[in-house]
């Protein structure tokens, strides 16, 4: 993959809002967002309500993900342009998610939700009539999925990205600071993990920084590419953002997303926990 | 019952607390903009590091649950307006901010 294959920018998704085959797809932190405006002709996806198992913690399953696309009005050959608030989190969960079920063309809105906001573009709240279809998803695609074990076994051998905020690595927030401080599980990064925070893959309006400046980036930040790389952050959205970085943008292989992130892995017994800045 | 995922979505901006909040555990930023259409707020650390963002509310109100210590506010609008702020965080404290852009 590169840039131009998995990146729009705002004027592309403009210029194609009503292309046959191209379905934009918002996905919110906010889940209330899209109810207040959204491009138009965009179907919502609800990452709480629609992606995750409810009962326990896991994603819906294959049978699940295609009921929810073959709802939406996807089909297995559409174009799916995701885009989201929070310069992209979301959505680069959703598209991390989407290829994980194999749906090969699947694009980020560069930006997302708030440079469209930023850029007073046309936002509506007429919601799209869309044809239900028959999608077919694949099975998941476990070579971008990581687990708490191999976290763990990745200690010292292979990249573990830890991509929160410094002050949440050194153990001094537990979450995010939009969020109320109020969890249960310990404090602290992986051990031997390096802290590259996502922001600073991102532009103040959200839009990723330039391939040149994304490798000095991670290089810099001890990155060996020669290596295996597991991305983390709280629960996996970040670090879906920094993982469509490495894997989408820089075309490095092997790179997975451990999506229990922060929350399981910090809540597990006895696994080794360091505080303080990386070592 | 239907369980909720843990998440990462941001509570709704609103002038008081979220119920709930027990205050004396807090170290909470808050503000007020004004002047601006579409908003953000982003909370950056002594470094200068993004440390989270909310969509400012329709009312112009934002917040933050920070640790104690020198933070920024950075108020981002349309037309490329950026607008820093200095705030000290306090525990058990609700730091007010008004910001005009």
């Amino acid at each position: 993959m590169s840039r131009s294959a998995v990146l729009v920018d705002a004027d592309w998704v403009e210029a194609n809002l009503d292309t046959p085959g191209v379905v934009l797809v918002e996905v919110d932190e906010d889940t209330s967002a899209y109810a207040k405006g959204h491009i138009r002709g965009a179907v919502k996806i609800d990452w709480r309500q629609d992606l995750q198992d409810p009962v326990r913690r896991d994603f819906v399953d294959k049978a699940g993900f295609e009921a929810l696309l073959s709802a939406r009005g996807i089909a297995n050959d559409d174009t799916v342009v995701l885009y989201g608030g929070n310069n992209n989190w979301f959505a680069a969960y959703a598209y991390w998610y989407f290829k994980l079920y194999g749906h090969e063309n699947v694009k980020l809105l560069d930006g997302g939700r708030k440079k469209w906001e930023l850029d007073s573009r046309e936002l509506v709240e007429d919601v799209a009539a869309r044809s239900a279809t028959t999608y077919t998803a694949s099975e998941q695609d476990l070579s971008i999925r990581a687990f708490r074990d191999d976290v763990v076994a990745a200690i010292g051998k292979q990249n573990l990205v830890d991509v929160r905020s410094p002050d949440e690595f050194t153990g001094k927030l537990l979450a995010p600071a939009h969020l109320p401080q109020e969890q249960a599980q310990r404090a602290g990064h992986v051990p031997t993990a390096r802290n590259i925070p996502w922001s600073k893959a991102a532009n103040d309006d959200g839009t990723f920084r330039s391939d040149d400046e994304l490798k000095d980036l991670y290089s810099g930040e001890g990155v060996d590419f020669g290596k295996d790389t597991i991305a983390y952050c709280r629960i996996g959205e970040r670090s879906a953002h920094s993982w469509f970085v490495l894997h989408e943008i820089l075309d490095q292989a092997n790179v997975k997303n451990y999506d229990g992130s922060w929350t399981e892995y910090g809540s597990l017994v006895g696994v080794p926990i360091e505080l303080g800045e990386a070592r | 019952m239907t369980v909720q995922a843990q998440g990462c979505a941001a509570p709704e901006q609103t002038v008081a607390l979220p119920a709930g909040i027990d205050l004396s555990t807090q170290a909470v930023i808050q503000g007020v903009v004004s002047g601006a259409g579409t908003a953000y707020a982003r909370l950056l650390d002594h470094s200068g590091e993004f440390t989270g963002e909310v969509v400012v509310s329709d009312e112009g109100i934002f917040r933050f649950f920070a640790a104690p210590g020198q933070w920024t506010v950075r108020i981002i609008a349309g037309g490329g307006v950026t607008k820093d702020v200095s705030v000290e965080a306090k525990l058990g404290e609700v730091s007010q901010l008004a910001v005009a852009v």
